[in-house]
């Protein structure tokens, strides 16, 4: 199958079909061994224990903020090419970013608390991350509350794009300002500052997110492109409905 | 102020049990929706409303 084919719905369902449970699969395998790993990986010697939060925390956020990356880049394919898929891929990345974000954000209060003495404090990192997650509402708003679908869409990739430039915000936030919230530890210049029996589970973990991302969002573009089929043959039958009555 | 482990196990459990109770949130409205919307589906084409791909696949010759 070429990928240009997979601008087809019908195709790309059939793609969905047959790739969803070796990802499922994959996913669950990766997220036993990332467990396993991290029950057994040790305490820092600052934090304790609660470095076990990490393993969360640290997946949920970039998830969240490459949720947001590939809906600007469907943004960009629905105002720009109207690529049919962008709009739907898009609009079902949306929610999973914004549950990635909310359990950043959670996990990071819950780790702050034994860690900073604080659940939350209005420092760079975090209000940028708590911005990302009004964004996502903003966007399921448009998506799903607007009367014409079309202009819904239209509306919402715009906010995408407009929302994209939190993106370095969050991720140079700790470099740019005086923040509570620690400085880039695993993907800095000169390597990670990380121990290795530490950054091998995390790696995993974030791995095992990823996938349950790719996963959850190829199953929820198959619900919006039933749900666009379901309200095309709506549209259809009270057409044809008004045209045997008249 | 140091923090005995139970106080950091409450922490470490909380952060668990919240990430799992979100996905598993996300997870059972995607399936649910998926069996809504192909339920929708086959309610439509009993009552004969077909797609217009399919209309035009059917009255080819």
């Amino acid at each position: 199958m070429a990928i240009i084919d997979l601008a087809n719905p019908t195709r790309f369902i059939a793609l969905v079909n047959r790739v969803l449970p070796w990802l499922i699969a994959v996913t669950v395998l990766l997220f036993a061994i990332g467990l396993a790993r991290t029950m057994q990986a040790p305490d820092d010697y600052q934090q304790g224990a609660t470095v076990k939060i990490m393993y969360l925390h640290v997946p949920a956020a970039w998830l969240g903020m490459m949720a947001w990356g590939i809906m600007s880049v469907a943004a960009l394919g629905t105002l720009v090419w109207r690529h049919p898929l962008a709009d739907v891929a898009g609009k079902a990345a949306a929610p999973i970013g914004a549950a990635f974000t909310f359990i950043c954000l959670v996990t990071g209060s819950l780790w702050g608390r034994p860690t900073w003495g604080t659940y939350w404090v209005w420092d760079a990192r975090l209000t940028s991350m708590l911005v990302l997650l009004l964004l996502y509402l903003g966007v399921m708003a448009l998506y799903w509350t607007a009367d014409d679908p079309n202009r819904g869409s239209r509306a919402a990739a715009i906010l995408s794009l407009v929302g994209a430039v939190n993106l370095p915000i969050i991720k140079f936030s700790v470099d740019w300002w005086n923040t509570l919230h620690q400085g880039s530890s695993v993907f800095r210049m000169g390597g990670s500052t990380i121990s290795p029996s530490i950054l091998i589970p995390l790696l995993i973990m974030a791995i095992a997110f990823t996938l349950l991302f790719v996963t959850l969002h190829l199953a929820a573009m198959r619900n919006e492109i039933l749900r666009r089929r379901v309200r095309t043959m709506r549209l259809m039958q009270a057409q044809e409905l008004a045209e045997a009555h008249s | 102020m140091t923090m005995t482990f139970a106080q950091e196990a409450g922490f470490i459990v909380a952060s668990y049990a919240i990430t799992v109770f979100v996905i598993a949130a996300l997870i059972a409205w995607i399936v649910l929706d998926y069996s809504a919307q192909r339920r929708i589906l086959g309610d439509l084409e009993e009552r004969g409303v077909t797609r217009r791909s399919k209309r035009t696949a059917k009255e080819a010759p």
